[in-house]
C-alpha cells in the first residue's frame, strides 16, 4: 500500500467517488426496473383476488381470467358513489392503502371506532365484482386489514352473492410469528372460513368470532393456537371492516341491487 | 497472467477442497433459510454468487486506491450496490420467489463469505482471478446449497421444483414426509452429513486433535 493512498484527501476522494458511482447504480437499476416490478405487483393483487374467490387454478391464465370474470370498482364509503377515478386514479390503478394515508382521500378514526387499529380509513373502497355465466353477481371481493400482534395484516375476502356467506379469505401480506400467528395464511386455516357467516340471519351485526371454543356452527372460527393476539386482530378487523362503519351499508345497498349494475 | 492450473484450483477449490460451507463454516445462516423449496435455493445461490464475483472483481480492480483505514467501508458499499441491483432484479423478474426470500437477499450483505474473500483474496490479487475466487465460492456454496435443497425438498414435501416427484399421504399418495425437513433446523442435519462424507474422502480436512 503506497503512503499517498493514506492521505486524507485521496480518502475523503476515494469515498466520495465510490458513493457516486454506486448509487448512480443503484438508483438507475430501482428506476429503470420499476414498472416491471409495478406489474408484478398488480398481477400479484390479481392472483389474490382469484385466491381469496376459490377460482384461482395453477397453471391458469390470471391476467385472462382476470379480465374476462373480474369488474373492478371504486365505492366511496360515505355517499355511495361509484367514481370512475379516485385519486387520479382508475379502478384497477387506485390502491386503498395508498389512499389511507393521504388525509384528503380517508377519514381519521376515533379511539372507539378504530378497533382494527388501522388508524385511517380511504373514504373510496375498491370491490371486485365476480360475475357467473348469466352475469348474475357470484361473488364479491373486498380488501380487509387490521393490526395483529406485529403489524398490519392485508387480505381479501369473498363473500358469495348473498353477500353473508364466506366463500374464502387470503392474507397476502403480514408480519406475524412464523409458525403461530403467521398460520393466518396456511390455505388449511383459511379453509376454515369457507361457509362461515358474517351476519347473523337478520343480516344486523358482525357474528364471526374468532375463538379456541368454536360450537357455533355458522359464525365460529377456530382460533390459532399460540397466536391469541393475532386471532383476536383477525376477529377485530373483520368486526370493523363489515360494521356500519365501513363496508356495512355499501353490502346493504349491493344486496337491493342498487350498486351492481356498470 | 495466472497459469491455468492456478486459474483452476481458483475456480473449483472451493467446491470440495476448500468448501466456504463445509470447512470454513461460513454463510451457514442463508443456507438454513432459504432451502426448503429447490427454486428458492437456486435462486439463492445465483443471487450470491453474482454478488461475490462481481464484488471481488470490483474490489480487486480499485484495490490499489482504497485507503486501508477506510477498506471496510468501501468493500461493504459495493457489496450493499451490488445485493440491491440483485434484489431489484428479482423483484422484476421474479416476483414470487422474491416475495419469499427478498429477506435473504438482503443479507447476502452481511454473508460472511462475500466479505471474507473481498478482504482475503480481493484486496490482494488482480481482478480476473478475484473474479474466478469469487465464482468458485459462489459455486462451493451453491453445491452445498443445492445438495441440502434437493434432500429438504423430496423428502420433507415429496417434490422437487414445486412437481410433485413422491405422492404424499394427504394428497392420497402412499409417501409419508418428513416433517422435521421443512424446517429450518434439518439443514444442520444435512449439512454435518455433507461434512461428514467430504472428510472421508478427504482426510486432510479433518483437523488435528488437539
Amino acid at each position: 500500500m503506497s503512503k499517498k493512498n493514506e492521505s486524507l484527501g485521496k480518502t475523503v476522494f476515494v469515498v466520495v467517488a465510490l458513493c457516486l458511482v454506486c448509487s448512480v447504480i443503484v438508483a438507475g437499476a430501482a428506476v429503470g426496473l420499476k414498472p416491471l416490478q409495478q406489474k408484478n405487483a398488480a398481477l400479484d393483487m390479481q392472483r389474490n383476488v382469484l385466491d381469496a374467490a376459490g377460482i384461482l387454478e395453477p397453471g391458469m391464465d390470471v391476467v385472462e381470467i382476470f379480465e374476462q370474470r373480474v369488474a373492478t370498482r371504486l365505492v366511496n364509503l360515505n355517499d355511495f358513489a361509484t367514481p370512475e377515478t379516485a385519486d387520479g386514479k382508475n379502478a384497477t390503478q387506485y390502491s386503498p392503502r395508498m389512499a389511507a394515508q393521504d388525509p384528503d382521500l380517508s377519514t381519521n378514526l376515533s379511539k372507539s371506532e378504530d378497533i382494527a387499529g388501522i388508524g385511517r380509513r380511504e373514504d373510496v373502497a375498491q370491490v371486485y365484482f365476480i360475475n357467473n355465466e348469466q352475469g348474475e353477481l357470484q361473488t364479491l371481493v373486498v380488501h380487509i386489514r387490521g393490526y395483529g400482534l406485529w403489524g398490519t395484516m392485508y387480505g381479501l375476502l369473498a363473500l358469495d352473492s348473498d353477500l353473508n356467506t364466506i366463500r374464502g379469505i387470503n392474507f397476502y401480506e403480514h408480519s406475524e410469528t412464523p409458525g403461530l400467528g403467521g398460520e393466518i395464511q396456511n390455505p388449511r386455516w383459511a379453509a376454515n372460513w369457507e361457509g362461515k357467516k358474517v351476519y347473523g340471519d337478520q343480516l344486523e351485526q358482525v357474528q364471526i368470532d374468532v375463538t379456541k371454543n368454536a360450537t357455533d356452527e355458522a359464525h365460529d372460527i377456530d382460533a390459532l393456537s399460540g397466536a391469541t393476539l393475532t386471532s383476536n386482530g383477525v376477529e377485530n378487523l373483520i368486526q370493523y371492516w363489515f360494521s356500519d362503519k365501513a363496508y356495512g351499508p355499501m353490502l346493504d345497498k349491493i344486496r337491493k341491487g342498487e350498486l351492481n349494475n356498470g | 497472467m495466472a497459469s491455468s492450473k492456478e486459474m483452476k484450483e481458483v475456480l473449483f477449490g472451493p467446491i470440495f477442497a476448500n468448501n466456504p460451507i463445509a470447512l470454513q463454516i461460513l454463510g451457514i445462516c442463508s443456507a438454513l433459510a432459504v432451502t426448503s423449496k429447490m427454486e428458492n435455493t437456486l435462486v439463492m445461490c445465483i443471487a450470491l454468487t453474482f454478488v461475490v464475483a462481481f464484488s471481488n472483481l470490483f474490489i480487486s480492480i480499485i484495490r490499489n486506491h482504497i485507503p486501508s483505514s477506510v477498506r471496510i467501508i468501501v468493500q461493504m458499499t459495493i457489496i450493499a450496490s451490488l445485493v440491491i441491483v440483485v434484489d431489484q432484479v428479482l423483484r422484476a423478474y421474479a416476483y414470487s420467489v422474491a416475495k419469499e426470500i427478498s429477506v435473504f437477499v438482503a443479507l447476502i450483505i452481511t454473508n460472511c463469505i462475500v466479505m471474507g474473500r473481498a478482504e482475503a483474496y480481493a484486496m490482494k490479487s488482480p481482478p480476473f482471478m478475484s473474479f474466478l475466487d469469487g465464482l468458485g465460492n459462489g459455486l462451493g456454496y451453491s453445491f452445498v446449497l443445492l445438495v441440502v435443497g434437493f434432500i429438504r425438498e423430496l423428502f420433507g414435501s415429496g417434490s422437487l421444483f414445486g412437481t410433485q416427484i413422491l405422492p404424499v399421504v394427504s394428497e392420497g399418495g402412499w409417501y409419508q414426509p418428513v416433517g422435521l425437513l421443512v424446517l429450518p433446523p434439518s439443514a444442520f442435519f444435512i449439512i454435518g452429513g455433507i461434512i461428514w462424507v467430504l472428510r472421508t474422502f478427504r482426510p486432510e480436512q479433518v483437523e488435528p486433535k488437539e
